[in-house]
Protein backbone atom coordinates (compact mmCIF):
# COMPACT_ATOMS: atom_id res chain seq x y z
CA UNK A 1 0.00 0.00 0.00
CA UNK A 2 1.54 3.60 -1.18
CA UNK A 3 0.30 6.26 1.16
CA UNK A 4 1.36 9.75 -0.15
CA UNK A 5 0.74 13.51 0.83
CA UNK A 6 1.25 17.10 -0.25
CA UNK A 7 2.02 19.09 2.48
CA UNK A 8 1.03 22.09 0.54
CA UNK A 9 -2.01 21.29 0.02
CA UNK A 10 -5.16 22.99 1.57
CA UNK A 11 -6.39 19.69 2.65
CA UNK A 12 -5.18 18.78 6.41
CA UNK A 13 -2.07 16.20 6.27
CA UNK A 14 -4.51 13.39 8.80
CA UNK A 15 -7.60 13.40 6.32
CA UNK A 16 -4.85 13.11 3.14
CA UNK A 17 -3.93 9.98 4.95
CA UNK A 18 -7.00 8.69 6.05
CA UNK A 19 -7.69 8.88 2.67
CA UNK A 20 -4.89 7.27 0.54
CA UNK A 21 -5.55 4.24 2.94
CA UNK A 22 -9.36 4.46 1.77
CA UNK A 23 -8.55 4.62 -1.60
CA UNK A 24 -5.73 1.63 -1.63
CA UNK A 25 -8.47 -0.76 -0.18
CA UNK A 26 -11.08 0.69 -2.35
CA UNK A 27 -9.04 0.03 -5.63
CA UNK A 28 -8.08 -3.54 -4.44
CA UNK A 29 -4.44 -2.24 -3.98
CA UNK A 30 -4.68 -3.64 -0.24
CA UNK A 31 -6.70 -6.19 1.57
CA UNK A 32 -8.04 -7.48 5.06
CA UNK A 33 -5.37 -8.11 7.21
CA UNK A 34 -3.05 -6.21 5.44
CA UNK A 35 -0.95 -4.49 8.72
CA UNK A 36 -0.45 -0.66 8.64
CA UNK A 37 3.32 0.57 9.00
CA UNK A 38 3.77 1.77 12.63
CA UNK A 39 2.72 5.54 13.27
CA UNK A 40 6.74 6.28 13.74
CA UNK A 41 7.38 4.52 9.98
CA UNK A 42 4.77 6.34 8.24
CA UNK A 43 5.33 9.64 10.05
CA UNK A 44 9.21 8.81 8.96
CA UNK A 45 8.33 7.70 5.46
CA UNK A 46 6.17 10.83 4.78
CA UNK A 47 8.53 13.63 7.10
CA UNK A 48 5.38 14.59 8.73
CA UNK A 49 4.43 15.02 12.59
CA UNK A 50 3.74 11.32 14.02
CA UNK A 51 0.68 12.72 16.08
CA UNK A 52 -0.52 13.44 12.54
CA UNK A 53 -0.33 9.82 11.81
CA UNK A 54 -2.30 9.18 15.36
CA UNK A 55 -4.93 10.86 14.36
CA UNK A 56 -5.58 9.82 10.87
CA UNK A 57 -5.38 6.32 12.76
CA UNK A 58 -7.66 6.87 14.67
CA UNK A 59 -10.10 8.32 12.21
CA UNK A 60 -9.73 5.11 10.38
CA UNK A 61 -10.71 2.75 13.17
CA UNK A 62 -13.43 4.82 14.01
CA UNK A 63 -14.74 4.72 10.73
CA UNK A 64 -14.17 0.87 11.06
CA UNK A 65 -11.58 0.77 8.59
CA UNK A 66 -8.67 -0.67 10.40
CA UNK A 67 -8.59 -2.52 14.00
CA UNK A 68 -5.58 -1.80 16.41
CA UNK A 69 -4.68 -5.20 18.29
CA UNK A 70 -2.59 -4.17 21.37
CA UNK A 71 1.00 -4.65 20.93
CA UNK A 72 0.62 -5.42 17.24
CA UNK A 73 -0.30 -2.80 15.23
CA UNK A 74 -3.05 -1.73 12.89
CA UNK A 75 -4.89 -3.76 10.42
CA UNK A 76 -6.95 -3.52 7.58
CA UNK A 77 -11.10 -4.86 8.56
CA UNK A 78 -11.27 -5.00 4.45
CA UNK A 79 -15.03 -3.91 5.53
CA UNK A 80 -16.28 -0.76 5.08
CA UNK A 81 -18.10 1.35 8.04
CA UNK A 82 -19.83 -0.03 9.96
CA UNK A 83 -22.27 3.03 10.47
CA UNK A 84 -25.74 2.61 10.48
CA UNK A 85 -27.30 1.99 7.03
CA UNK A 86 -29.13 5.51 7.07
CA UNK A 87 -26.46 7.55 8.61
CA UNK A 88 -23.79 6.00 5.42
CA UNK A 89 -26.62 6.94 3.03
CA UNK A 90 -26.51 10.30 4.19
CA UNK A 91 -22.80 10.64 4.04
CA UNK A 92 -23.23 9.35 0.35
CA UNK A 93 -25.87 12.28 -0.44
CA UNK A 94 -23.79 14.57 0.74
CA UNK A 95 -20.52 13.48 -0.80
CA UNK A 96 -22.24 13.54 -4.29
CA UNK A 97 -24.43 16.54 -3.79
CA UNK A 98 -20.68 18.48 -3.33
CA UNK A 99 -19.39 16.70 -6.22
CA UNK A 100 -22.46 17.49 -8.45
CA UNK A 101 -22.20 21.29 -6.89
CA UNK A 102 -18.72 21.74 -8.00
CA UNK A 103 -19.03 20.35 -11.25
CA UNK A 104 -22.20 22.70 -12.18
CA UNK A 105 -19.55 25.92 -11.28
CA UNK A 106 -16.65 23.71 -13.17
CA UNK A 107 -19.19 24.37 -16.50
CA UNK A 108 -20.20 20.75 -16.65
CA UNK A 109 -22.91 19.06 -17.95
CA UNK A 110 -25.09 16.70 -16.13
CA UNK A 111 -24.36 14.22 -18.91
CA UNK A 112 -20.54 14.93 -18.30
CA UNK A 113 -20.85 14.84 -14.52
CA UNK A 114 -22.69 11.03 -15.13
CA UNK A 115 -19.85 9.87 -17.85
CA UNK A 116 -16.95 11.16 -15.38
CA UNK A 117 -18.94 9.33 -12.73
CA UNK A 118 -19.22 6.30 -14.44
CA UNK A 119 -15.04 6.41 -15.25
CA UNK A 120 -14.11 6.40 -11.63
CA UNK A 121 -16.86 3.56 -10.32
CA UNK A 122 -14.98 1.23 -13.02
CA UNK A 123 -11.51 2.24 -11.12
CA UNK A 124 -12.82 0.52 -7.69
CA UNK A 125 -13.33 -2.68 -7.11
CA UNK A 126 -16.49 -2.69 -5.22
CA UNK A 127 -17.53 -6.87 -4.60
CA UNK A 128 -20.97 -7.13 -3.40
CA UNK A 129 -21.03 -4.00 -1.19
CA UNK A 130 -23.72 -3.38 1.63
CA UNK A 131 -26.30 -2.70 0.30
CA UNK A 132 -27.77 -0.79 -2.69
CA UNK A 133 -28.86 2.65 -2.20
CA UNK A 134 -31.91 3.00 -3.13
CA UNK B 1 -7.11 21.22 30.76
CA UNK B 2 -3.74 21.23 31.47
CA UNK B 3 -1.47 23.85 32.12
CA UNK B 4 0.06 25.60 29.28
CA UNK B 5 3.96 24.60 28.75
CA UNK B 6 4.84 28.01 27.58
CA UNK B 7 2.81 31.04 27.95
CA UNK B 8 3.53 34.65 27.28
CA UNK B 9 1.77 37.15 28.68
CA UNK B 10 2.21 40.89 27.61
CA UNK B 11 5.64 40.45 26.87
CA UNK B 12 7.81 43.97 25.94
CA UNK B 13 11.32 44.42 25.05
CA UNK B 14 13.09 46.98 23.12
CA UNK B 15 16.94 47.42 22.53
CA UNK B 16 17.76 50.93 23.13
CA UNK B 17 14.83 53.18 21.15
CA UNK B 18 14.01 49.96 19.13
CA UNK B 19 11.04 48.44 19.74
CA UNK B 20 11.37 44.38 19.28
CA UNK B 21 8.65 43.13 21.22
CA UNK B 22 5.24 45.37 21.54
CA UNK B 23 3.11 42.55 24.03
CA UNK B 24 3.38 39.30 22.97
CA UNK B 25 0.65 36.68 23.84
CA UNK B 26 1.19 33.52 23.40
CA UNK B 27 -0.02 30.08 24.71
CA UNK B 28 1.44 26.29 23.81
CA UNK B 29 -0.03 23.53 25.15
CA UNK B 30 0.93 19.94 25.86
CA UNK B 31 2.12 18.04 22.99
CA UNK B 32 1.85 20.78 20.45
CA UNK B 33 4.15 21.72 17.71
CA UNK B 34 4.57 25.29 17.14
CA UNK B 35 5.77 26.77 14.47
CA UNK B 36 7.17 30.66 15.17
CA UNK B 37 7.81 32.29 12.06
CA UNK B 38 8.41 35.97 10.62
CA UNK B 39 10.63 37.87 9.08
CA UNK B 40 13.99 38.63 9.47
CA UNK B 41 14.14 41.05 12.82
CA UNK B 42 10.60 40.48 13.87
CA UNK B 43 11.37 39.16 17.18
CA UNK B 44 11.58 35.47 17.21
CA UNK B 45 14.91 34.71 18.42
CA UNK B 46 14.21 37.71 21.08
CA UNK B 47 11.19 35.84 22.17
CA UNK B 48 13.16 32.83 22.75
CA UNK B 49 15.37 33.88 24.75
CA UNK B 50 13.09 35.67 26.78
CA UNK B 51 11.80 32.66 27.14
CA UNK B 52 14.31 30.71 28.38
CA UNK B 53 15.83 33.13 31.16
CA UNK B 54 18.76 34.59 28.89
CA UNK B 55 17.57 38.11 28.58
CA UNK B 56 14.91 39.84 30.20
CA UNK B 57 11.53 41.17 29.22
CA UNK B 58 10.63 45.10 30.08
CA UNK B 59 7.41 44.25 30.51
CA UNK B 60 4.82 41.10 31.09
CA UNK B 61 6.06 37.29 31.61
CA UNK B 62 7.23 34.48 29.99
CA UNK B 63 6.52 30.78 31.69
CA UNK B 64 7.88 27.09 31.21
CA UNK B 65 5.50 24.93 33.47
CA UNK B 66 4.48 27.58 35.02
CA UNK B 67 7.48 29.40 36.47
CA UNK B 68 8.58 32.45 35.45
CA UNK B 69 11.61 32.15 33.30
CA UNK B 70 14.13 34.85 35.16
CA UNK B 71 13.20 32.16 37.50
CA UNK B 72 13.97 28.92 36.31
CA UNK B 73 15.82 26.27 38.31
CA UNK B 74 17.81 23.23 37.82
CA UNK B 75 14.73 21.15 37.53
CA UNK B 76 13.18 23.07 34.91
CA UNK B 77 16.19 23.27 32.95
CA UNK B 78 16.55 19.50 32.94
CA UNK B 79 13.20 19.25 31.37
CA UNK B 80 13.90 21.84 28.19
CA UNK B 81 16.01 21.41 25.45
CA UNK B 82 17.07 24.21 23.27
CA UNK B 83 19.01 24.23 20.09
CA UNK B 84 20.10 27.49 19.26
CA UNK B 85 20.27 29.29 15.82
CA UNK B 86 24.40 29.59 16.60
CA UNK B 87 24.69 25.78 17.46
CA UNK B 88 27.60 26.65 19.94
CA UNK B 89 29.32 24.13 21.11
CA UNK B 90 32.81 23.82 23.28
CA UNK B 91 35.30 24.56 19.99
CA UNK B 92 37.87 22.93 22.09
CA UNK B 93 36.09 19.56 22.53
CA UNK B 94 35.88 16.52 20.37
CA UNK B 95 32.49 14.90 20.03
CA UNK B 96 32.93 12.40 22.68
CA UNK B 97 33.71 15.13 24.43
CA UNK B 98 30.49 16.98 23.76
CA UNK B 99 28.66 14.28 24.45
CA UNK B 100 30.59 13.56 27.80
CA UNK B 101 30.24 16.99 28.85
CA UNK B 102 26.32 16.92 28.52
CA UNK B 103 25.85 13.03 29.87
CA UNK B 104 27.86 14.35 33.04
CA UNK B 105 25.47 17.28 33.20
CA UNK B 106 21.97 16.26 32.31
CA UNK B 107 20.01 13.61 34.45
CA UNK B 108 18.29 11.39 32.16
CA UNK B 109 21.07 10.81 29.65
CA UNK B 110 20.63 7.89 26.66
CA UNK B 111 24.07 7.25 26.09
CA UNK B 112 22.93 4.48 24.24
CA UNK B 113 20.47 6.83 22.01
CA UNK B 114 23.37 9.84 21.20
CA UNK B 115 25.48 6.67 20.11
CA UNK B 116 22.81 5.03 17.83
CA UNK B 117 22.22 9.06 16.80
CA UNK B 118 25.73 9.58 16.29
CA UNK B 119 26.29 6.37 14.19
CA UNK B 120 23.19 6.44 11.96
CA UNK B 121 24.36 10.39 11.33
CA UNK B 122 27.92 9.51 10.21
CA UNK B 123 29.50 11.95 13.54
CA UNK B 124 32.44 10.09 15.09
CA UNK B 125 33.51 10.66 18.72
CA UNK B 126 36.83 11.42 17.92
CA UNK B 127 36.28 14.30 15.44
CA UNK B 128 37.25 17.53 16.98
CA UNK B 129 34.25 20.20 17.29
CA UNK B 130 36.05 22.87 15.14
CA UNK B 131 36.10 20.42 12.03
CA UNK B 132 32.86 20.24 12.38
CA UNK B 133 30.56 21.36 9.37
CA UNK B 134 27.81 23.70 9.96
CA UNK B 135 25.34 21.06 9.44
CA UNK B 136 27.08 18.45 11.37
CA UNK B 137 27.33 20.66 14.15
CA UNK B 138 23.08 21.58 13.90
CA UNK B 139 22.89 17.55 14.14
CA UNK B 140 25.34 17.22 16.86
CA UNK B 141 22.99 19.88 19.08
CA UNK B 142 19.75 18.35 18.36
CA UNK B 143 21.13 14.79 19.30
CA UNK B 144 22.48 16.45 22.62
CA UNK B 145 19.09 18.44 22.53
CA UNK B 146 16.90 15.20 23.03
CA UNK B 147 19.30 13.01 24.09
CA UNK B 148 17.44 13.55 28.06
CA UNK B 149 14.15 13.28 26.19
CA UNK B 150 13.33 16.68 27.01
CA UNK B 151 9.23 17.84 27.37
CA UNK B 152 9.71 20.88 25.81
CA UNK B 153 12.01 21.34 22.62
CA UNK B 154 12.51 24.91 21.73
CA UNK B 155 14.60 25.49 18.26
CA UNK B 156 16.09 28.43 17.22
CA UNK B 157 15.72 28.54 13.42
CA UNK B 158 17.51 25.16 13.87
CA UNK B 159 17.73 24.31 9.56
CA UNK B 160 19.33 27.68 9.11
CA UNK B 161 22.30 26.68 7.01
CA UNK B 162 21.67 23.14 6.58
CA UNK B 163 21.49 21.94 3.11
CA UNK B 164 18.58 19.66 1.89
CA UNK B 165 19.74 16.56 2.66
CA UNK B 166 20.61 17.81 6.40
CA UNK B 167 17.36 19.40 7.06
CA UNK B 168 15.24 15.87 6.16
CA UNK B 169 18.23 14.14 8.91
CA UNK B 170 17.18 16.76 11.00
CA UNK B 171 13.62 16.37 10.48
CA UNK B 172 13.42 12.84 11.08
CA UNK B 173 15.69 13.58 14.37
CA UNK B 174 12.58 15.60 14.99
CA UNK B 175 10.10 13.00 14.40
CA UNK B 176 11.88 10.52 16.07
CA UNK B 177 11.71 12.81 19.40
CA UNK B 178 8.29 13.23 18.78
CA UNK B 179 7.08 9.56 18.20
CA UNK B 180 9.61 8.39 21.00
CA UNK B 181 8.36 11.08 23.80
CA UNK B 182 5.06 13.37 22.49
CA UNK B 183 6.96 16.44 23.56
CA UNK B 184 6.01 19.76 23.08
CA UNK B 185 8.26 21.35 20.74
CA UNK B 186 8.51 25.61 20.05
CA UNK B 187 10.66 26.23 16.88
CA UNK B 188 11.43 29.63 14.65
CA UNK B 189 12.19 28.96 11.10
CA UNK B 190 12.27 30.27 7.54
CA UNK B 191 11.71 26.43 5.98
CA UNK B 192 8.02 26.79 5.53
CA UNK B 193 7.87 23.55 3.70
CA UNK B 194 9.38 21.76 6.40
CA UNK B 195 6.90 23.94 8.62
CA UNK B 196 4.51 22.41 6.84
CA UNK B 197 5.24 19.03 7.71
CA UNK B 198 5.44 19.06 11.08
CA UNK B 199 3.84 22.04 12.68
CA UNK B 200 0.47 21.93 14.29
CA UNK B 201 0.14 25.63 15.41
CA UNK B 202 2.00 28.37 13.60
CA UNK B 203 2.44 31.72 14.65
CA UNK B 204 3.33 34.62 12.54
CA UNK B 205 5.43 37.30 14.09
CA UNK B 206 5.45 40.93 12.55
CA UNK B 207 6.34 44.29 13.56
CA UNK B 208 7.34 42.43 17.23
CA UNK B 209 3.88 41.41 18.02
CA UNK B 210 1.50 38.21 16.79
CA UNK B 211 -0.76 38.90 13.52
CA UNK B 212 -1.84 35.37 13.20
CA UNK B 213 -2.12 32.53 15.30
CA UNK B 214 -3.93 29.64 14.65
CA UNK B 215 -3.80 25.60 14.00
CA UNK B 216 -2.38 24.98 10.67
CA UNK B 217 -4.69 22.78 9.13
CA UNK B 218 -7.60 25.54 10.23
CA UNK B 219 -5.92 28.48 8.93
CA UNK B 220 -5.02 26.89 4.96
CA UNK B 221 -8.90 25.90 4.96
CA UNK B 222 -9.89 29.53 5.85
CA UNK B 223 -8.31 31.34 3.70
CA UNK B 224 -8.66 31.19 0.08
CA UNK B 225 -5.97 33.05 -2.52
CA UNK B 226 -7.30 33.82 -5.64
CA UNK B 227 -6.78 37.14 -8.43
CA UNK B 228 -9.52 39.12 -10.04
CA UNK B 229 -9.30 41.16 -12.58
CA UNK B 230 -12.00 43.92 -12.11
CA UNK B 231 -14.18 45.59 -15.22
CA UNK B 232 -13.57 48.96 -15.12
CA UNK B 233 -15.04 50.91 -12.09
CA UNK B 234 -15.49 48.25 -9.98
CA UNK B 235 -14.32 48.50 -6.76
CA UNK B 236 -11.12 46.88 -4.91
CA UNK B 237 -13.33 44.73 -2.30
CA UNK B 238 -12.78 45.27 1.61
CA UNK B 239 -13.92 44.15 4.74
CA UNK B 240 -13.45 41.44 7.18
CA UNK B 241 -13.41 38.74 4.77
CA UNK B 242 -10.38 40.70 3.02
CA UNK B 243 -7.08 39.95 4.62
CA UNK B 244 -4.78 42.10 1.72
CA UNK B 245 -5.12 42.92 -1.85
CA UNK B 246 -2.20 43.78 -4.01
CA UNK B 247 -2.16 45.15 -7.76
CA UNK B 248 -1.45 43.07 -9.96
CA UNK B 249 -0.11 43.11 -14.03
CA UNK B 250 -4.40 43.23 -15.32
CA UNK B 251 -5.37 42.89 -12.16
CA UNK B 252 -5.78 41.92 -8.01
CA UNK B 253 -4.45 39.27 -5.93
CA UNK B 254 -6.39 38.72 -3.13
CA UNK B 255 -6.41 37.00 0.18
CA UNK B 256 -10.28 35.98 1.49
CA UNK B 257 -10.52 34.89 5.30
CA UNK B 258 -13.37 32.49 4.85
CA UNK B 259 -15.16 34.09 1.96
CA UNK B 260 -18.85 33.87 1.76
CA UNK B 261 -20.54 32.97 -1.51
CA UNK B 262 -21.86 36.20 -1.74
CA UNK B 263 -18.62 37.94 -1.64
CA UNK B 264 -17.57 35.62 -4.42
CA UNK B 265 -20.22 36.28 -6.62
CA UNK B 266 -20.08 39.82 -6.62
CA UNK B 267 -16.42 39.38 -7.30
CA UNK B 268 -17.82 37.41 -10.23
CA UNK B 269 -20.20 40.10 -11.25
CA UNK B 270 -18.08 42.50 -10.93
CA UNK B 271 -14.73 41.25 -12.80
CA UNK B 272 -12.61 38.51 -13.85
CA UNK B 273 -12.29 35.81 -10.90
CA UNK B 274 -10.18 33.02 -11.30
CA UNK B 275 -10.95 29.83 -9.08
CA UNK B 276 -10.23 30.64 -5.38
CA UNK B 277 -7.20 28.31 -4.02
CA UNK B 278 -5.66 27.01 -0.71
CA UNK B 279 -2.49 28.98 -0.23
CA UNK B 280 0.65 27.25 0.60
CA UNK B 281 2.21 27.90 3.55
CA UNK B 282 4.68 29.89 1.68
CA UNK B 283 2.27 31.72 -0.41
CA UNK B 284 0.48 32.78 2.46
CA UNK B 285 3.14 33.75 4.56
CA UNK B 286 4.44 36.07 1.27
CA UNK B 287 1.30 37.62 1.10
CA UNK B 288 0.39 38.73 4.86
CA UNK B 289 3.58 40.13 5.62
CA UNK B 290 4.85 41.34 2.17
CA UNK B 291 5.66 44.67 1.39
CA UNK B 292 2.17 46.22 0.50
CA UNK B 293 1.79 50.39 0.14
CA UNK B 294 -1.56 50.34 1.43
CA UNK B 295 0.22 48.26 5.01
CA UNK B 296 -0.95 45.81 6.73
CA UNK B 297 -4.73 45.23 7.54
CA UNK B 298 -4.27 44.71 10.73
CA UNK B 299 -8.53 44.30 11.95
CA UNK B 300 -8.95 41.16 10.08
CA UNK B 301 -6.04 39.37 11.56
CA UNK B 302 -7.38 39.40 14.97
CA UNK B 303 -10.10 36.38 13.88
CA UNK B 304 -6.83 34.60 13.00
CA UNK B 305 -5.73 34.70 16.42
CA UNK B 306 -8.96 33.57 17.96
CA UNK B 307 -7.37 29.59 18.81
CA UNK B 308 -10.14 27.61 20.02
CA UNK B 309 -10.81 27.73 23.59
CA UNK B 310 -10.32 23.47 23.39
CA UNK B 311 -7.69 23.95 22.39
CA UNK B 312 -7.74 22.31 19.05
CA UNK B 313 -9.11 21.89 16.07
Amino acid sequence: MLIRVDPTSAEPLFEQVVFAVKTAVARGQAQAGDKLPSVRELARDLGINPNTVVRAYEALERDGVIVRRQGAGCFLTGGGSELASAERRRQLQALLRKAATEAFHLGFTAADVEKALRQCLEQIDFGGGKESPS
Amino acid sequence: MNDPVVAFTGVQRWFRSRVVLRGLDLRIEPGQVYALLGRNGSGKSTALRILLGFLRPHAGQARVFGVDSNRLGPAERARIGYVGEEHRLYATMTVGGAVAFERDTRPGFRSDFVDHALQRTGLRKGQPIVRLSRGQRATLCLILAVASRPELLVCDDPALGLDVVMRREFLDALIDLLADTGCTVLFSSHFLADVERIADHVGFLHDGALVVDAPLDQLKQRVLRTTWAPRAGAAVPSGPHVLRTRQRLGGHELLLLDAPDALLAQLRATGELAPPLAPSLEELFAGLLGPEESGLLTMPFDSLRAAPAAGGL
